[in-house]
């Protein structure tokens, strides 16, 4: 048993920790957050050059190691700075899509391309009346010789205004919510009869609906087998679940933090908040979730990377007991902020918005407590 | 003991449904319903109608113009008013100065502000809280030093609600010297907000909205006859309303309002589950923390029912109140999550303009489920305003258990 991290994982943690706490302080974070386009390209650029990009993939495919491990280290740090940038989106829901789906072709045409910062990509699963349930596509993908035509509405899609090129799942067969007849292409985001209005979301990333219209592509524009997308685009979303628990971890030890040390500041009746036990207990009850949460994701990502089939039980555990952790430390830390807990200026709202993203993004928390339950 | 209406009551309720029917606006309700935020307009507008009917006052004793209903009434108006989706009435002059006012206040005073709170002529908000003075109210800081028939104020006044909107503000304010015991030193003071000096700055929520402002005063002459009663009772009068604000806080009405809204959707929304193909409504955990709700709900309506029935007995609302701001807020917070979570990905998408009047773009998310996280993150401070939750706590401890 070793819970300590190797030494590349080490260096990748320092690396990103130096960032987050040198190049991005409150300030420029919510300069970028505001910002036309909703995040850096110059940092974008950067996460190339350190190698960052390159993360969630095998070496096999010009990656850093892809294991769960490597990944959780890196989201944690990203979570302390409540980064914005569109990783997630990017490497992990369609860089990992291509990793696993795409012939060699797709790689050197997409996945190259991502890992050098040369292109924004986005995954569009969700749909209107979807909401976790993977399988429960109505856009359809009629195959017609060499050609596709592609019609539907995919719904919250993750950097869906920046992408330039998309990744969609589809039904090519067989009735809504059916596991066979599921599969996965991508478009130019530029086609003619693709719609987008896109939008801030809640915490400060920026995300599209899409609407398909009667759009034409080529049938080298499937990843994978026809048909047999679902168990790729599951384990895909897994590992973004287990990312965003990582992101998780990070913002609520931040939250806990600066609680903690405005509980030391702010005076109310002649002493510092920091010293009522009703107080205090709260506080410590929100160290005991971050550790609870901490823990379990570990367990997760081990599981993960044991690749024995365990990984969506050890998964729906760690989403499931997070989700938990973060609306407690989430809500905890504003109420005991007080009134300047719910104001706009103060950093504190911001990670509790992101904590409420994660906990209904990928599977909820009962969604995921489900789904332990029955598997 | 029974919980039967009695045929004048039955009789009143139709009648305050039949005036629902007939004279809310239809523009209102569509509003309401459709999550779109209320103007000063609508709630103007609205307080206006109710004034024409003489039902604005329901708190106020007859002699002022109020209605002198029972609990039993005031209980019937709430609930139709919630089924028609009718806003509450804006509190600030209504339910929280109007007390103090014709409790406390002169004779001239009393002609002088009543008419125009119950006519909605004159928009009033609150200056309690200050940057430092939150929780610990008592140790407010703005000053008010008399000088011949003035008083001269100093300081800033935070969190006010819709001071944007407001033409009278009612404050705490320190008359007494520095070395006078806090709560002794306190006055209640009444400022037209039109007085030179002040200057009313937004504050942004989490919701991005400037629901509420920092009120800056810089030397504002006010004259001493806006004084409430004597220098130095502020606190005693302030406590009195508070104690009404926190009866208002519970928010009964609204919660039952918004839980069979909840219930209706999740009768809509996939349960997302894989292979399941049922609704939401169908799903046992959610039909448990559902169900959990109603009864915390059902429980604190009869809470709100035995506090007014011991007021129309005469007696004040004591710590009791403590117990409705606490499970009223709670329960609006639960809610308010609920929501979120119903919303699924469509809690994510932040649309503002989308709840705006006026809006003609492309709506996202169904119903309003875009609303669903901005109103959870915007009522977090249910908890905190109005006396802070943990603050409730402290009273029940002193005043009720004698810890």
């Amino acid at each position: 048993m070793d819970f300590s991290y190797s030494e590349e994982q080490q260096m990748l943690q320092d690396s990103v920790s130096k960032f987050i706490s040198t190049e991005y302080d409150w300030d420029s974070r919510q300069a970028i957050a505001k910002s036309e386009t909703g995040f850096s390209a110059d940092h974008w650029q950067l996460f190339a050059e350190l190698g960052w990009l390159t993360v969630p993939f095998k070496e096999d495919d010009g990656g850093f190691g892809g294991s769960a491990v490597d990944l959780i280290v890196t989201m944690e740090e990203f979570g302390k700075g409540l980064l914005v940038e569109p990783f997630l989106a990017n490497t992990i829901l369609a860089g990992t899509l291509i990793a696993e789906a795409g012939s060699s072709e797709q790689k050197t045409e997409l996945l190259t391309p991502l890992m050098e910062g040369n292109v924004q990509l986005a995954f569009a699963y969700a749909e209107p009346q979807s909401r976790y349930e993977l399988a429960n596509i109505q856009c359809s993908a009629v195959i017609n010789g060499d050609e596709i035509v592609l019609n539907g509405h995919k719904a919250v899609v993750l950097n869906g205004a920046a992408a330039e090129k998309i990744l969609v799942s589809v039904r090519t067969s067989g009735d809504a919510c059916d596991r066979e007849g599921v599969s996965l292409l991508w478009v130019d985001a530029n086609s003619a009869g693709i719609r987008r209005e896109s939008y801030a979301s809640v915490d400060g990333q920026r995300a599209a609906d899409i609407w398909f219209d009667n759009v034409t592509l080529p049938t080298s524009n499937l990843l994978g087998d026809v048909g047999e997308a679902i168990d790729v685009i599951e384990m895909t979303i897994d590992r973004a679940a287990l990312a965003i628990c990582a992101e998780a971890v990070g913002a609520m030890q931040m939250s806990l933090f600066k609680t903690v040390e405005y509980s030391k500041i702010r005076k109310q009746f002649n002493t510092t908040l920091s010293t009522f036990q009703a107080l205090q207990h709260r506080m410590a009850n929100m160290f005991i979730e971050v550790e609870q949460a901490k823990s379990i994701l570990l367990m997760a990502a081990m599981e993960m990377d044991r690749l024995d089939g365990k990984a969506p039980k050890a998964l729906s555990a760690a989403k499931s007991r997070i989700g938990k952790a973060a609306r407690l430390v989430g809500e905890e830390s504003i109420q005991i902020h007080g009134g300047i807990g719910v104001t706009d200026e103060l950093d504190v709202g911001h990670y509790f918005k992101r904590l409420t993203a994660i906990q209904f993004s990928f599977g909820s928390t009962d969604y995921h407590t489900a789904r332990f339950a029955a598997s | 003991m029974n919980i039967d209406f009695s045929a004048d009551e039955l009789a009143f309720q139709q009648e305050v449904s039949t005036f629902l029917a007939e004279e809310f606006p239809e523009e209102i309700r569509n509003k309401t319903a459709n999550s779109i935020e209320l103007g000063k307009d609508d709630y103007v507008n609205w307080q206006k109608i109710l004034a024409k009917k003489g039902w604005a006052a329901t708190n106020w004793p007859v002699e002022h113009g109020g209605t002198g209903w029972t609990p039993t009434q005031k209980y019937i108006f709430g609930n139709e008013c919630a089924k028609a989706g009718a806003p509450e009435v804006m509190a600030f002059g209504l339910k929280m100065v109007a007390p103090v006012i014709y409790i406390y206040g002169n004779e001239e005073q009393k002609q002088r502000f009543l008419p125009d709170i119950l006519a909605s002529n004159v928009w009033w908000c609150q200056g309690y809280s200050e940057p430092n003075a939150g929780s610990d109210l008592a140790s407010l800081k703005t000053t008010a030093v008399r000088e011949g028939d003035e008083y001269v104020v100093n300081g800033t006044k935070t969190w006010t609600t819709l001071g944007q909107h407001a033409d009278w503000i009612f404050c705490l304010v320190r008359t007494g010297a520095a070395d006078v015991k806090n709560q002794n030193a306190i006055s209640f003071l009444l400022i037209d907000m039109k007085t030179p000096g002040i200057n009313v700055s937004p504050i942004y929520l989490l919701d991005g909205s400037p629901e509420v402002n920092e009120v800056h005063f810089d030397n504002v002459r006010v004259p001493a006859e806006n004084l409430i009663g004597e220098e130095g009772k502020g606190w005693t009068y302030a406590k009195v309303l508070l104690t009404h604000e926190r009866t208002n806080i519970a928010g009964v009405t609204d919660s039952k309002n918004r839980l069979k809204d909840l219930k209706e959707k999740a009768a809509k929304t996939s349960d997302g589950m894989p292979g399941s193909h049922s609704m939401l409504s169908d799903n046992h955990a959610w039909q448990q923390k559902v169900a959990e709700l109603e009864i915390e709900l059902l429980a604190l309506e009869y809470t709100e029912l035995k506090t007014l029935a011991a007021v129309s007995t005469g007696k004040a609302p004591g710590p009791e109140s403590s117990i409705l701001k606490i499970k009223g807020t709670e329960i609006q917070q639960t809610i308010d999550i609920l929501n979120v979570e119903m919303a699924g990905y469509y809690g994510l998408p932040f649309v503002r303009d989308q709840f705006m009047d006026g809006f003609d773009g492309v709506p996202i998310g169904p119903d309003q489920a875009a609303a669903s996280a901005p109103i959870y993150f915007n009522n977090r401070k249910a908890t905190i305003y109005g006396g802070s939750n943990e603050i409730q706590t402290n009273i029940i401890c002193k005043a009720v258990l004698g810890l």
